[in-house]
C-alpha cells in the first residue's frame, strides 16, 4: 500500500469545484435577501455544509484517501454535533 | 539508500491536528449559537453594519487560494516545478489580499469606535458587545491562522525552489494544503453566520 502510485487529480477537477463553490457562495448571499425568517439560517448552514463537503472530499483529497480518514472525519463532525446538540438541549429546556 | 518515509502517517498526523482545530472553533460556534439565541435582535441589527460584499469577496478570495494550492499538488506530481510555484504564489497573494481586506474592515469599525472595551459599544448594550466580541475574536483567530498559513506555505515555496519537494516526495506540500483548506473551511461557516444575518 505504501508504494501504491498516488492518485493524480486533473487541474480541471479543481477548477470545476472552484466554480461550483463560488456559485454556492453567490446563492448563499442572494438567499439571505429573500425574507424567509428562521429558515434563512438553516439554508445558509445547509449551503455551508454542501461547500464543506466539496472542500473535504476534493480539495482535501478525502475521496481518494484511505477510507479510514473519512471515517475519522465523520466521527469528529458527529462528536462536535453531539456536543452542540446536548448543550443546546440543556440551555433551551432547562 | 532507501529513505524511510510514511506519507499516509504524516497526513494522518496533520488530520489529527486539524481535528483539534475543528473542536476549538466548534466550541466558539457553540458560544455564538447560545448568545445569538439570547440576543437575536441585537445580533441582527449589529450584523447589518458588517459589509456583506467585502465578506463575500473574501470568501471568493479564500476559495481561489484553496483551489490553487490543491492544483499545486497536481503540478508537483507531474514534475511541473514552475507551474507549482506560480500556483503557490497565487495562494500566497490571495492570502495577503484577504488580510488587507480584513485590515480595512476592522479599521472601519475601529474608526467608528466599535471595538472590544469601547465605551461607545458598551452603551449599545450587552447583545452588541457580545456580537462584536465574538466577531473580533473569531475573525481574529481565523486571521491568525491565515498569517500562520502564509508562513507555512511560504516555507513550502522555498522547498519547491530548492527541489526539496519533488514529484516523489511532496507530503509537506499536501499537509500545508490540508492546513490551508481548514482555514477555508472555517471561513465557509464564519461568513454566513456573521455577515448574512437578516
Amino acid at each position: 500500500m505504501e508504494h501504491e502510485k498516488d492518485h493524480i487529480i486533473p487541474y480541471r477537477t479543481f477548477l470545476y469545484v472552484l466554480a461550483g463553490l463560488i456559485v454556492l457562495t453567490l446563492i448563499s448571499v442572494t438567499v439571505t435577501k429573500i425574507h424567509l425568517g428562521t429558515l434563512t439560517v438553516f439554508i445558509a448552514l445547509l449551503i455551508a455544509a454542501v461547500k464543506s463537503t466539496f472542500v473535504l472530499r476534493i480539495f482535501m483529497h478525502l475521496k481518494f484517501e484511505n477510507r479510514m480518514f473519512t471515517i475519522m472525519v465523520i466521527a469528529v463532525i458527529l462528536l462536535i454535533g453531539v456536543v452542540i446538540f446536548i448543550t443546546l438541549l440543556d440551555y433551551l429546556y432547562r | 539508500m532507501e529513505e524511510h518515509r510514511d506519507d499516509v502517517g504524516a497526513r494522518m498526523g496533520m488530520w489529527i491536528f486539524i481535528f483539534t482545530e475543528l473542536l476549538l472553533f466548534g466550541g466558539l460556534f457553540l458560544v455564538y449559537a447560545i448568545f445569538r439565541n439570547q440576543y437575536s435582535d441585537n445580533f441582527h441589527t449589529a450584523a447589518h453594519e458588517l459589509n456583506a460584499f467585502v465578506g463575500a469577496l473574501n470568501t471568493v478570495i479564500l476559495l481561489i487560494s484553496s483551489a490553487t494550492v490543491a492544483m499545486a499538488i497536481t503540478a508537483v506530481q507531474k514534475g511541473n516545478k514552475s507551474l507549482a510555484l506560480i500556483l503557490v504564489g497565487i495562494t500566497l497573494s490571495m492570502a495577503l489580499l484577504f488580510l488587507i481586506n480584513k485590515y480595512f474592515e476592522w479599521g472601519h469599525h475601529i474608526k467608528e469606535n466599535i471595538y472590544p472595551g469601547s465605551p461607545v459599544l458598551a452603551s449599545r448594550g450587552q447583545g452588541d458587545v457580545l456580537f462584536y466580541g465574538l466577531y473580533y475574536f473569531m475573525t481574529g483567530l481565523h486571521a491568525l491562522h491565515i498569517i500562520i498559513g502564509l508562513v507555512f506555505i511560504g516555507f513550502i515555496a522555498r522547498l519547491i525552489i530548492k527541489d526539496r519537494i519533488v514529484s516523489d516526495n511532496y507530503v509537506l506540500l499536501e499537509n500545508s494544503g490540508l492546513y490551508w483548506h481548514l482555514v477555508d473551511l472555517i471561513w465557509i461557516f464564519l461568513f454566513p453566520l456573521f455577515y448574512l444575518i437578516t
